[in-house]
């Protein structure tokens, strides 16, 4: 038996913080937007029929519910808490990406915006909001770094497939912190018709709230499929954190089962000893505000954000979504990180062993499945999000391997 | 004492019955030294209120000028403490001339929001435009910088209808910078036809004087925009200056105040 539910945690708060963290930190144009966003989503949330709207495309469009699987030879190799991994991978279009962006074009069109803007690091959020607007007509515009243009190629070419324009945007290190900047851009400019489709669990508020709930369909399934495929709750979810989209949803659901360990996973890059080297802001950064929203930040003394580096396109981001630094700061989660060379390990591992060829986002979090399963034990469950599929990355690997495709 | 600077100027453009000219430079822009020499030459050149931008790497409402400029004057090393020297080494030769700061939350709420105001007082600064922190977020930042006497600037937007500028005008000093169009600074511009209703409703909601700003670019609009404001700021075309002087080879100091002269004598001489 797991131990009673404390039903304490009801965050955000009226001002949209988690904690001192979170909040509206945009540009006075944009404030009256964001409570009209604000005022939309909360009545759509209300509405039965737009949940039902939701779960009608999340069903027979994006192929819900995806399995949670028992991996029986990763559990082996490990010889700890038995290993389960939830396969978003086996979404449309590859990832966790498309649950927000199916609920966030619902409510755009519900709010009658006509115009879709989006920014991507990987190009997985990209792909998935080119999707959307395809499927329901609306023109998109994405913003992507150059850089990440350069090394995501395949995801480009996708995004231009469906009806996307990418707009590479050259500014700063030109990646996605900068991708973020170039969108709020073009919003700030285009208040009138223009929908932002944020791809993680970070910016103004209503965001990191809205993103979660739409992602937290990923921890109502595993709670679900848990307690019916292993007659309990899991020991412990993990997952991979960039802004923290796919782990704010696998863990929300379960913040108040007390008996659940809840594990983010940052990327560490070359290693958190090694300056502006990673992209841990939990674990290498502290408070500030950017892109609308307190949380912690890779920033120097005189609060100049820093680019940070990951191998992972997708978690190359200098913040983190507010709710996770609230529930860093309050013990609920924990959180760990994973350096370049372990994922690339996990990659390969995970590929050979269960015939799954996971993203880079993920293999962090799988990088350390080994030793939180031998941490809980035999006898024990633990899940960890597979959040989407290698494909995008086997030219970045193949280039770290020193192979020639 | 420090907040009387900026309404005995405001006091003084009305009774002058003109509007003010507000040149924004960037701190260190392209040097902390050339910098240093565009803000003491600009009084003589007409600036009635300066406003100093604060470098930040991800200034998310500014068009790609000010963008680059931010990266000329982070390049050139400056830090909030370092514009706050640049400013006190200005207040040496000027003691009128009301200063603003103008930029992004991070670094002041990394410096210390109370820390920062002391200082800033200190150094001779009369207020801070901070573009990312609208009112619901500024409780903090407005005490400390009441503390100090200090004005924290709000701004108004094409988007602000009367509800919301009652939360703007609620405890601010000063004036009111109004961002006469729905965009980032220097991309598009202001008309002036749809400028003057808009100063007059938020004159009326708040009672302060309003400077108007983003998209102003040549002495013509500028003039257009001092007959229907109390003061025109005008930025992305001085740093755009800077630029081309760096791309010419040329010194930015004279091209620079040379450009303000021509901004101010158009904003001076518009109600005549």
């Amino acid at each position: 038996m797991n131990a009673p539910l404390k039903n304490t945690y009801a965050w955000p708060d009226e001002q949209g913080r988690f904690g001192p963290y979170g909040g509206r930190f945009v540009p006075e144009t944009l404030m009256p937007l964001i409570h009209e966003l604000d005022a939309a989503y909360k009545a759509a949330k209300a509405d039965p029929s737009f949940q039902e709207e939701l779960d009608g495309y999340l069903k027979y469009y994006v192929g819900r519910e995806s399995p949670l699987y028992h991996a029986e030879r990763l559990t082996e190799h490990f010889g700890g808490a038995r290993v389960w991994l939830k396969r978003e991978d086996l979404n449309h279009t590859g990832a966790h990406k498309i649950n927000n962006c199916m609920g966030q074009i619902l409510l755009a069109r519900r709010m009658g915006k006509t115009r879709i803007i989006a920014e991507t690091g990987a190009g997985q959020h990209g792909v998935a909001s080119a999707t959307v607007c395809a499927r329901f007509g609306l023109p998109c515009t994405v913003y992507m770094g150059a850089v990440d243009v350069e090394r995501q190629q395949p995801n480009v070419f996708r995004m231009k497939l469906l009806g996307a324009e990418v707009s590479a945007v050259t500014a700063g290190a030109a990646t996605l912190k900068d991708a973020m900047n170039e969108a709020m851009r073009d919003w700030v400019t285009n208040v009138e018709d223009t929908y932002y489709i944020i791809g993680t669990a970070a910016g103004p508020a209503p965001y990191p709230e809205m993103v979660r709930d739409f992602q937290s369909v990923i921890g109502k399934e595993i709670k679900a499929q848990s307690l019916a495929q292993m007659g309990h709750l899991p020991n412990a979810v993990v997952a991979c954190i960039g802004g923290g989209s796919n782990a704010i949803g696998a863990m929300h659901p379960f913040v108040n089962d007390e008996s659940v360990r809840l594990i983010g996973v940052e990327a560490a890059g070359h290693g958190l000893d090694v300056d502006n080297g990673h992209a841990a802001s939990l674990k290498g950064g502290r408070p500030g505000v950017l892109h609308g929203n307190r949380t912690y930040l890779l920033q120097d003394a005189d609060g100049q954000i820093l680019e940070g580096h990951s191998i992972s396109a997708g978690l190359d981001y200098p913040g983190i979504g507010p709710e996770h630094a609230w529930l860093n700061d309050l013990g609920r989660g924990e959180y760990r990180s994973t350096t370049d060379d372990e994922a690339l390990d996990a990659f390969q591992m995970i590929s050979k062993l269960e015939g799954i060829i996971p993203a880079l986002e993920p293999s962090h979090a799988l990088a350390r499945a080994g030793e939180i399963a031998r941490e809980v034990g035999k006898g024990g469950d633990i899940v960890v999000v597979l959040s989407g599929r290698g494909d995008k990355d086997i030219f970045t690997v193949a280039k770290h391997l020193g192979v020639e495709l | 004492m420090t907040t009387s600077r900026i309404d005995a100027r405001f006091a003084k453009l009305k009774a002058e019955n003109r509007a003010g000219f507000v040149p924004f430079v960037m701190t260190g822009d392209p040097s902390r030294e050339e910098a240093l020499e565009i803000l003491k030459g600009l009084p003589e050149a007409g600036a009635d209120i300066i406003e100093v931008g604060l470098a930040f790497s991800d200034p998310m409402a500014e068009g790609p000028p000010v963008q680059r400029a931010a990266q000329r004057g982070l390049k050139a090393g400056m830090t909030l403490r370092g514009t706050m020297d640049l400013v006190a080494e200005f207040r040496k030769t000027d003691q009128d001339t009301p200063v603003i700061l103008m930029g992004y939350l991070n670094p002041v709420e990394s410096y210390g929001y109370a820390r920062f105001a002391k200082e800033a007082a200190e150094a001779g600064i009369d207020g801070l435009i901070s573009v990312d922190c609208p009112p619901e977020e500024a409780a903090d930042l407005a005490a400390a910088m009441d503390a100090e006497q200090l004005s924290l600037i709000r701004l108004a937007t094409p988007t602000s209808d009367d509800a919301r500028l009652e939360v703007i005008a609620r405890g601010t000093s000063g004036f009111i910078y109004y961002v006469s169009v729905a965009g980032v600074t220097g991309v598009k511009e202001a008309q002036a036809a749809s400028v003057a209703p808009a100063v007059a409703r938020v004159r009326k909601a708040t009672g302060l004087p309003v400077a108007v700003g983003f998209g102003i670019k040549t002495p013509e609009r500028a003039a257009e925009i001092a007959r229907v404001s109390d003061a025109v700021v005008v930025g992305s075309a001085l740093v755009d200056e800077v630029a081309a002087a760096l791309e010419a080879g040329e010194p930015a100091v004279p091209r620079v105040l040379a450009k303000v002269r021509t901004l101010s004598d158009a904003v001076r001489n518009a109600r005549n």
